[in-house]
């Protein structure tokens, strides 16, 4: 394998329960988002925006969607001579096989990969994420820092803060001093975001001492950053200011699609760096002559004849006449015939909300429709 | 269908399509939204099982060829087969207009393919078609020959090929016509033929003095051939003239063409694929009777009309029965009717422009109004 400078590995094992009946299928980075695009296209287009022409991709859960999805990675222009994508799930051993016991442990692994690749830093990336972001700016603050660890860290409001991984940092350098997963009492609003550049041999060194302990659950957060910062190690925070939205759940993922509705939307998906995706065969959208659309974003081969309004609609989706969606999301190729209504909602892949039918959710209680499932009137 | 070569000739350079078609190839003519009119022959060669497709190319072929690259997208880019292109004889060795002789000079392709028949398309026909069922019918019929038609559903101004058959499907006269009228057979460019039969038609015409495959080939040597007609009984649209263009556009409008030649599961169109965001529409947008192609953006009113994607439509802006290619930008109470609108058009705010309905008005490319 040819020699990289830095090497992307993305947690993509992860089963998302908290997203209930949309992983029902597949693991939750191939949760489909924002009309046409999949979660897992967001820290892949990353990478290939920023450079990056080696991909990992640590898969566990419900592989077989995400993997066939993946291919070859031609989609995000990953099919590199010598690079590209590579698909890294569990494997067996000499001395037996283990499923991934935490993030770390995923990575430790694949070891043997990253020696492969032979990188001099290696970028950690969790599937489960919405953002645009250029990690080689990223990588030159780690450089500039001569940092062991750079960790990318987003603002949020106090109130939040408790939900989150929290770094507290030295105001001048950006040089992490303390980590409080999760903290009562935060004293710092800087949320992790899940991302993490750290130069490999270091890494590497962390790693098999993590990999052998009994006591540890191989996670990054509960062991392995709270170790290195007890080791006095180089840690650096990397500040992120853009739109920065984690979808573990049915509300955050419905909330993070109606984000994308208003007039200037916080994402701009037609923003400087391009989100790219696998791109079905289907013709532009016919919108019929007794239908009403607003507010609402459409994909490929959708056919409207009813109206529609504040919704995201995805590729080959049927609205007959008559028929209402409001503030939903339809997955693709899912089926609301005539005269149904469907409010607040979430409507999976391949589901039939039959005609005269009611799918009616509220706000904070999204109704999610299962796939393949049918509502009958 | 793998003993199938499939010959796409893109040098049947015969159009009235003339400001759309100035800067290129008509085959390269954007379509429906997405697609360029090439997309329907390639696609409809792969769909069929034809994994040796040879494209012969024309004079101005850079949309072409920037368009296809490696074929890519329509699962062409193979190690064994795969896509070939077939360009232009060059004019220092011969002269002669027409396209026998760029067939001629890539004669070697069809013969070295080690295929058993050629099936040699074109591009300005839109149909969506199995060509498995022609090659069935083709061995069943026992011609030497097979030509696909469609009943013509209108009279239409314009060069066409028109033939008369006997009741058990042998042509039995074969007319180039300066119009074609409501029920004629109209031949749709494509022919089915065994490997030698077409190198010999080749060969001999252009040997000949012939510089037309069609008129100098297939017509003048009808007679020595037993010529059998396929009916195409589906949806067809020939794109030769800026009417028919806009005509076949909209005919896409209809559910059940737009069903027909775009949402068949086993016969997708394919194109270049570009990562454009869904369409999105905006609080004040309205949207009747119309396709609308990924990256628009949509503020204002929009009527029996194809928007090309990354199209943006303003605040109080109206768009009626219109064509807007790529990236045209309709700004705010800007109104257009019955316009064809080229690629990067800008209609400024407030401006009206205004096409008849038998004549659509056509704006060229990156125009500012």
């Amino acid at each position: 394998m040819r020699k990289t400078e830095c090497l992307a590995m993305i947690l993509a094992g992860g089963q998302g329960s908290r997203l209930k009946a949309l992983t029902k299928t597949v693991a939750k980075p191939a949760v489909p988002f924002g009309g046409k695009y999949r979660i897992i296209d967001f820290p892949l287009s990353n990478c290939a925006n920023s450079g990056i022409e080696k991909v990992g991709v640590l898969t566990q859960y419900k592989p077989l969607e995400l993997h066939n999805y993946l291919g070859s990675g031609s989609s995000w222009d990953l099919d590199r001579t010598g690079g590209g994508v590579f698909i890294l799930p569990p494997y067996a051993r000499e001395k037996g096989a283990d499923w991934y016991r935490g993030t770390a442990d995923a990575i430790y692994q694949n070891l043997n990969f990253i020696d492969l690749a032979d990188p001099d830093y290696v970028l950690i990336l969790s599937g489960d994420h919405i953002y645009t972001m250029d990690y080689s700016w990223m990588l030159k603050a780690h450089k500039d820092n001569n940092a062991d660890v750079t960790i990318g860290v987003f603002e949020v409001s106090w109130e939040e803060a408790p939900r989150f991984g929290i770094m507290v940092t030295d105001k001048e350098t950006g040089r992490i001093t303390e980590f409080q997963e999760k903290p009562k009492e935060p004293k710092s609003n800087l949320a992790s975001m899940g991302i993490y550049i750290f130069s490999k041999p270091f890494l590497k060194k962390y790693l098999e001492e993590d990999g052998v302990k009994e006591d540890s659950t191989h996670d990054f957060g509960n062991d392995l950053i709270p170790k290195m910062l007890a080791d006095n190690a180089r840690m650096f925070s990397y500040a992120f200011d853009g739109y920065w939205k984690d979808v573990g759940t049915i509300e955050s993922l419905w909330q993070a699609n109606m984000d994308l509705l208003q007039d200037q939307p916080p994402f701009d998906l037609k923003g400087d760096q391009k989100v790219f995706s696998s791109n079905p065969s289907l013709p532009p959208h016919f919108v019929g002559p007794y239908a009403a659309v607003k507010q609402s974003m459409i994909n490929e081969g959708a056919k409207i004849e009813g109206e529609v309004d504040k919704c995201v609609i995805f590729q080959g989706v049927r609205v007959g006449k008559g028929a209402k969606v409001t503030n939903s999301v339809v997955l693709p190729t899912a089926v609301i015939e005539d005269g149904a209504i469907v409010n607040y909602a979430i409507i999976a892949q391949d589901a039939v909300i039959k005609a005269g039918a009611k799918v009616e959710g509220k706000p904070g209680e999204i109704f999610v429709v299962p796939e393949g499932s049918v509502v009958n009137a | 269908m793998k003993q199938v070569v499939g010959i796409i000739n893109l040098q049947e350079g015969n159009s009235l399509i003339r400001e759309l078609a100035a800067t290129r190839a008509v085959e390269a003519l954007p379509f429906a939204g997405r697609y360029r009119l090439v997309d329907f022959a390639i696609s409809n060669m792969v769909n069929s099982g034809i994994s040796t497709v040879g494209l012969v190319l024309p004079d101005f072929s850079r949309a072409v060829l920037d368009h296809i690259r490696s074929g890519k997208d329509w699962d062409l880019a193979r190690r064994r087969d795969g896509l070939t292109y077939l360009p232009a004889a060059l004019p220092d060795n011969d002269s002669r207009k027409g396209d026998l002789k760029d067939i001629y000079a890539n004669l070697d392709f069809a013969e070295l393919s080690g295929k058993q028949y050629v099936l040699l398309t074109n591009a300005s026909y839109i149909y969506n078609i199995d060509f498995q069922d022609v090659l069935a019918f083709h061995k069943k019929s026992s011609a030497d020959i097979t030509m696909i038609y469609t009943k013509a559903q209108t009279d239409r101004e314009g060069k066409s090929v028109v033939i008369e058959t006997s009741t058990n499907g042998i042509v039995t006269d074969l007319a180039e016509v300066p119009a074609i009228k409501e029920g004629q057979k109209d031949v749709m460019g494509a022919y089915l033929m065994p490997v030698p039969t077409f190198a010999y038609l080749v060969r001999s015409t252009y040997e000949r003095g012939g510089q037309d495959f069609l008129l100098d080939g297939l017509i003048r040597h009808a007679n020595e051939f037993k010529i059998s007609a396929y009916k195409h009984e589906g949806y067809v649209a020939h794109i030769n003239s800026t009417m028919e263009y806009y005509e076949a556009n909209r005919d896409c409008l209809k559910p059940e063409v737009w069903e027909e030649l775009f949402m068949n599961n086993e016969r997708p169109i394919f194109t270049k694929v570009k990562d454009e965001v869904p369409v999105q529409y905006k609080e004040t947008a309205s949207v009747k009777n119309s396709l609308i192609a990924n990256g628009c953006e949509i503020r204002g009113t929009v009527e029996n009309s194809i928007l090309f994607r990354g199209v943006t439509v303003g605040k109080g802006a109206v768009v009626k029965d219109s064509i807007l290619m790529q990236r045209c930008d309709v700004q705010d109470g800007a109104r257009v009717e019955a316009v064809i609108c080229d690629k990067n058009v800008i209609i400024t705010k407030n401006r009206w422009l205004k096409g008849a309905e038998n004549y659509p008005y056509i704006v060229t490319k990156n125009a500012r109004i």
